[in-house]
């Protein structure tokens, strides 16, 4: 196995004029589990078909380790790759579609029945091998078709495009664990495709956050959650997502609404900025201090475990995390305040700052 | 829905038995009536003249004032006519041939032509000329193509070191040229049908297959062909009875001959009913050739639709 790296990688359906992956740079770790995140369009599916190549990229080169594989085909790539719906040879049995993609490459015949069992028992379809399985149901149509995709043993990734959309909520659960078990003993790497920030985040090593066709950012699912790097990150992970409210930046201060909220570190051109703060770094009832902005509480959800407190903090509607049971009454005056080190400044959506307190690290 | 089931009421039947079958809906007897028109047209067009082609059969008609009833005599007669059967057996052989070359070969085809682009509307035109054409045309067409003097094609294969090719006098050769013809004519009905069939199938399928690393028959087998079914059962059916029942081009190239080569069943029919106005044993001649054709039409259609379940 090997790390697979796109260089300079990216693809136009129509001959130039937009691209659905713009051309970008990045290597895909031998043997991790990655979650590719983004919103609808963004160029997910075609990045992993630039990958498992079924598209050839309209510029760049993709590596497999040292091996440059652009212009070869899917086929000389062995890539597992999982669609977004169910695809099966309706005509043959739950079996005959496991066994599939290993009689094709010649794999002797007790091998082929050793995977395609274990397989099936991972998977639970062992009551539906003899089906044929334009029989089943969509949800265990796509296990069959998630089964092809992990039934090889000599893949160099195995690609799955939000396999689990069309499967039953519950049983969605148990196949993400049972998937996470698989790429714990293959140590395949493995890239997910997901609409669903909490299925990234539970799943993977490592997030890959798509928009627009370019990567606004990649780490840690923790990292991605305590320090976006992009305001589509912010509001996209989370939830609710990120708060951001406009901003200004002149003399070192960060002002909003004509208030300070603090000062903004290292040198910033002056001028129009976002302040974005998670509701879990927004905190009432500590009083004054900073960073942070006068408030007015506009509501309060109660979610059971938790309360959301919905305030005008300088004039802006902002979104507060609570204990649950907290005593905010719509209409009372607040103070909010924002945790050190967890108050960021975005221009243009990207990060460029922090908000720190206004004296030191006192507050 | 069977005339004798009890009409129900469909707001009191939904009310206490929601049926939730996908199919289920109100049954109301008057429903019939809608049929009616059709029922009328069909009368018209097919009963009344299947009728008397039924009344000839069975009687032996001198002039129109002096008839005698012969019963089953015509149908027996027909039957053990040397000259129908050796025409029965030419005509179903031809239509083996047929469907044996034109179904793979216009499967081939549809499987051949581009996806996408602009060659597709390229190969559609191409395709689907020989269908525009009129029967006798085509038949006309070949008569002249297939002349071993002045014909492009006969021209062409006489060149061939050792071949004689003429189809007037050699019965092989006549057959070969209506077999040729039939092919050049028909298998774009069974392309352009395949050939939809396959549009309809989404990509996704043939990107499964690269990624399963399947061979390019391995997805024909698995992907394409499976998909074929419906339209390839119309196709056997259309192209049986077709062939079955071909008489306009035959009779233009050539006449049915040399000798009786090529005189197909309806060609011997014409020959009885217009050329020798046998309208008894035309008649009951008719309704066995009628017959035949509903038969293996049906035992075609059943074999395929089953074998798909
Ligand atoms: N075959 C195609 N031809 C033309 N444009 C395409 C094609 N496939 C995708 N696109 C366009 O490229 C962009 C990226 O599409 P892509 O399918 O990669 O998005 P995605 O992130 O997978 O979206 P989703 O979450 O809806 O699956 C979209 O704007 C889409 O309209
Ligand atoms: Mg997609």
């Amino acid at each position: 196995m090997a790390d697979i790296r796109l260089e300079d990688v990216g693809h136009s359906y129509d001959g130039g004029r937009t691209w659905a992956v713009r051309p970008m740079t990045w290597t895909w770790r031998s043997g991790r589990a990655y979650a590719l995140l983004g919103p609808s369009g963004c160029g997910k599916t075609t990045l992993l078909n630039i990958m498992s190549g079924l598209i050839t990229p309209t510029t760049g080169r993709v590596w497999f380790g040292e091996r440059e594989v652009t212009s070869v085909p899917t086929a000389g790539r062995n890539i597992a790759q999982v669609f977004q719906f169910p695809v099966l040879y309706e005509e043959m049995s739950v079996y005959d579609n496991l066994a599939f993609p290993l009689r094709n490459r010649r794999y002797p015949k007790d091998e082929v029945d050793r995977r395609v069992r274990a397989v099936s028992r991972m998977l639970g379809l062992d009551a539906h091998l003899g089906r044929r399985s334009r029989r089943l149901d969509p949800g265990r149509q796509q296990i069959v078709s998630l089964g092809r995709g992990l039934v090889r043993s000599d893949v160099a990734a195995v690609l799955l495009d939000e396999p689990l959309t069309v499967v039953d909520p519950a049983v969605r659960w148990t196949l993400r664990s049972t998937l996470k078990e698989i790429h714990r003993d293959t140590g395949h790497t493995l890239v997910y495709v997901t609409h669903d920030q909490t299925e990234a985040l539970t799943f993977a090593d490592e997030v890959v956050v798509l928009k627009d066709g370019a990567i606004v950012q990649a780490g840690e699912p923790a990292e991605l959650f305590l320090s976006p790097a992009h305001e589509f990150v912010g509001h996209f992970i989370g939830s609710p997502g990120m708060n951001t409210l406009p901003g200004e930046v002149a003399d070192g201060l960060v002002r909003v609404g004509g208030q300070v909220a603090g000062r903004a570190d290292g040198p910033l051109p002056p001028g129009p900025v976002r302040v974005g703060v998670r509701p879990e770094f927004a905190r009432l009832g500590d009083g004054p201090g900073s960073p942070g902005l006068p408030a007015e509480v506009t509501g309060v959800d109660r979610m059971g475990a938790y309360d959301l407190v919905h305030v005008r903090a300088a004039g802006h509607p902002l979104v507060a995390r609570a204990e649950a049971g907290s005593p905010y009454e719509p209409g009372a005056a607040e103070f909010v305040r924002f945790a050190v080190g967890r108050v960021f400044l975005f221009r243009d959506a990207v990060r460029c700052g922090q908000v720190v307190p206004l004296n030191g690290r006192a507050g | 829905m069977t005339l004798t089931e009890p009409v129900k009421d469909p707001v009191a039947a939904g009310a206490d038995e929601p049926d939730r079958r996908p199919d289920a809906k109100p049954k109301d007897n008057r429903a019939w009536l809608l049929v009616l028109p059709v029922v009328v047209c069909v009368t018209f067009t097919a009963l009344v003249p299947l009728m008397t082609v039924v009344n000839y059969s069975v009687q032996d008609i001198f002039s129109p004032s002096d008839r005698i009833f012969v019963g089953l005599e015509w149908f027996r007669s027909v039957t053990r006519d040397p000259e129908v059967r050796g025409a029965f057996l030419r005509t179903l052989l031809f239509s083996a041939q047929v469907l044996l070359i034109e179904i793979p070969l216009g499967v081939a085809i549809a499987v051949a032509m581009p996806r996408r682009g602009w060659t597709v509307s390229a190969a559609l035109v191409v395709v689907a000329l020989p269908l525009l054409i009129p029967w006798n045309v085509v038949g006309t067409i070949w008569q002249i193509f297939a002349r071993g003097d002045i014909g492009l094609g006969g021209w062409a294969v006489n060149q061939v070191p050792g071949v004689d090719f003429n189809y007037t006098l050699d019965s092989a050769d006549a057959w070969i040229t209506v077999l040729v013809m039939d092919v050049w004519h028909w298998t774009p009905l069974v392309a352009l049908l395949a050939y939809a069939a396959l549009r309809s199938i989404p990509e996704p399928y043939f990107q499964a297959a690269q990624i399963d690393g399947a061979s390019a028959w391995a997805t024909f087998r698995r992907i394409q062909l499976p998909r074929l079914r419906g339209v390839l059962t119309i196709a056997i059916l259309l192209r049986f009875m077709d062939s079955f029942m071909i008489y306009t081009e035959p009779f233009v190239v050539t006449g049915g001959g040399p000798g009786n080569a090529t005189s197909f069943l309806s060609i011997l029919l014409s020959k009885i009913a217009v050329g020798q106005f046998d309208l008894g044993p035309a008649g009951a001649f008719s309704l066995l050739y009628f017959l035949i054709v509903q038969i293996v039409s049906y035992v075609f259609f059943t074999v395929l639709t089953r074998s798909g379940r």
